[in-house]
């Protein structure tokens, strides 16, 4: 008989309790988290591992999100594998300790239940959140089903903590529908995942380790003469080696796990698609849907989801407007006031259209804001946008398209 | 400023950023950044008479400037103390004051 460690075993579980899981397996040393809607599951479930003896972890309670990322500077820093999970304002509220983390280049894993910010309230999928403190050194990676938040945590250490990258790593998810529905996860055999994933060495990360024995000083002073510019490239070149790391780490993951995970980013239907929609998160997943139906009206339509916007897919993206495509639609789950679409996705999406070799036209979205329901209905009827504009050049001139973005779903009256 | 002989790891030997580190971090060693005393404009002067070799300005000196040890006055190291007047403050026998540098 197999034993507990043999046995691959498939659990009905939310996609907190899979952000949990991933945790538990991951073997992490230490949690430090404040709960907040909608990823308080996430910690409940870890509190209750560690309460239960089920994860040998130390689980620090802290007054803030602020103090959570600063714990958890001073148990990465350690060497020990760190964890947090957390969600809107609370992230908003982590922003200033997440630099310290990316800068002391830490391999810590945080997981984020997207909602929208307030005021007004709202606790519903939005990736405003995640958007807003995109270019903070952190790697950021979408799941958009309940077995990738799982199986993604396991991948995510692997990567950060290459020592080549040592950059810390974002899994977000949508709040709400994908953090408190329940679907059947897959946790693999744990001696399979530690064979994948071993404990960390134990003397710390090669750049750092706070051992009293051997004192040293981190976060000093750097005078403008001196390498603070250099060290700061040094980001930049480890975001852009880390592209190879995480395909390599996923073909791997697949292999070992049967997982049929893509790399940056995931096309369906795009090798001779006319129009393509470019998203991210579970809304990208659910455009597939649409994307059957416009194939069997005989549209060649294509969907191609991000899975990660830090590092950029670029590469993949030109690939794309190198090939077929010839109209495009770009759509953000979040808001950036002021910028040239009113979502940072698109207009970085967008600002690759210059470097492709032929010309592509290109229509912003945002969509799903603060939760508002996303059905495949009006998917399609983006890509029936985009077909006016493929085959009679016409833009949408409606009033849910204002300053050039469709804003999906903006109420205007009868 | 002049420089001190102690510079931290970090400013020496590095002529591109392939050499470098993943983050900088250096070797705690006494006067790190430099002779701060030169950024004091008040010094604390110790009256021994006053001094009850308590040690509390020891162990409030932000900087680890005040040299302490059982029974005995202290001494202050005008090399490295920045002249925050910290010491002045916590004395419960009023034995330091904060005198202008010129006098
Ligand atoms: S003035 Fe400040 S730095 Fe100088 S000895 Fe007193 S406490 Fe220390
Ligand atoms: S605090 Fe005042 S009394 Fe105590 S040792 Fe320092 S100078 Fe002397």
């Amino acid at each position: 008989m197999k034993t507990e460690q043999e046995k691959e075993q498939t659990i009905i579980m939310s996609g907190n309790y899979a952000a949990a899981w991933g945790a538990k397996c991951s073997k992490v040393k230490v949690v430090s988290a404040y709960p907040i809607t909608p990823q308080t599951t996430v910690v409940e479930k870890l509190s209750e591992f560690v309460d239960n003896k089920e994860l040998d972890a130390n689980y620090i309670r802290v007054e803030s999100e602020h103090s959570v990322m600063a714990a958890l500077v001073g148990s990465s820093m350690t060497g020990a594998r760190s964890f947090s999970a957390t969600s809107g304002q609370g992230l908003l509220y982590m922003t200033e300790m997440l630099h310290w983390v990316s800068s002391s280049r830490l391999p810590i894993v945080t997981t984020i239940a997207s909602r929208g910010i307030a005021p007004p309230w709202n606790i519903w999928a939005d990736y405003t959140d995640i958007l807003s403190i995109r270019d903070c050194g952190w790697i950021i990676q979408f799941a958009s089903t309940h077995q990738e938040i799982f199986d993604s945590i396991l991948m995510a250490y692997k990567i950060a903590e290459n020592s080549e990258i040592n950059l810390p790593y974002f899994i977000v998810y949508g709040g709400f529908i994908q953090s408190h529905t329940s679907k059947p996860v897959r946790i693999p055999p744990q001696k399979l995942i530690d064979d994948f994933l071993p404990q960390p060495p134990k003397d710390g990360w090669g750049h750092i380790n706070l051992d009293p024995d051997k004192p040293i000083t981190h976060g000093n002073l750097v005078m403008p003469e001196q390498e603070y510019l250099d060290f700061r490239f040094l980001m930049q070149d480890a975001m852009i080696k880390s592209k190879e790391t995480i395909k390599k780490t996923i073909n791997g993951f697949n292999t070992k796990f049967g997982r049929n995970y893509n790399g940056l980013v995931e096309e369906y239907c795009c090798e001779d698609a006319d129009v393509v929609v470019i998203a991210y998160g579970a809304l990208a997943e659910q455009n597939k849907i649409a994307v059957d139906q416009m194939r069997a009206k005989g549209c060649k339509a294509g969907s191609l989801k991000l899975r990660y916007i830090r590092p950029f897919p670029t590469e993949e993206l030109l690939e794309l407007f190198n090939g077929k495509v010839e109209v495009i639609g770009v759509v953000d789950r979040g808001t950036a006031f002021g910028n040239p679409t009113g979502g940072p996705i698109s207009t970085e999406v967008m600002s690759l259209l210059f470097r492709a070799k032929r010309k592509v036209k290109a229509l912003p979205c945002i969509w799903g804001i603060g939760g508002r329901n996303v059905t495949v209905d009006d998917q399609v009827g983006l890509y029936e946008k985009l077909l006016r504009i493929k085959n009679k050049n016409e833009y949408p001139t409606d009033e849910t398209c204002q300053h050039g973005t469709v804003w999906m779903g903006l109420k205007i009256g009868v | 400023m002049e420089k001190s002989n102690n510079q931290p790891a970090i400013s020496t030997g590095y002529s591109s950023w392939r050499e470098l580190p993943h983050i900088p971090v250096s070797i705690p060693c006494k006067g790190s950044i430099g002779e701060t005393g030169k950024w004091r404009t008040f010094r604390p002067v110790l009256d021994a008479e006053a001094c009850i070799k308590c040690g509390i300005c020891y162990l409030y000196c932000p900087d680890g400037v005040i040299l302490y040890q059982d029974d005995a006055v202290p001494e202050i190291d005008y090399t490295y103390c920045k002249g925050c007047g910290i010491c002045v403050t916590v004395c419960p026998k009023k034995a330091l004051e904060m005198v202008q540098e010129q006098q």
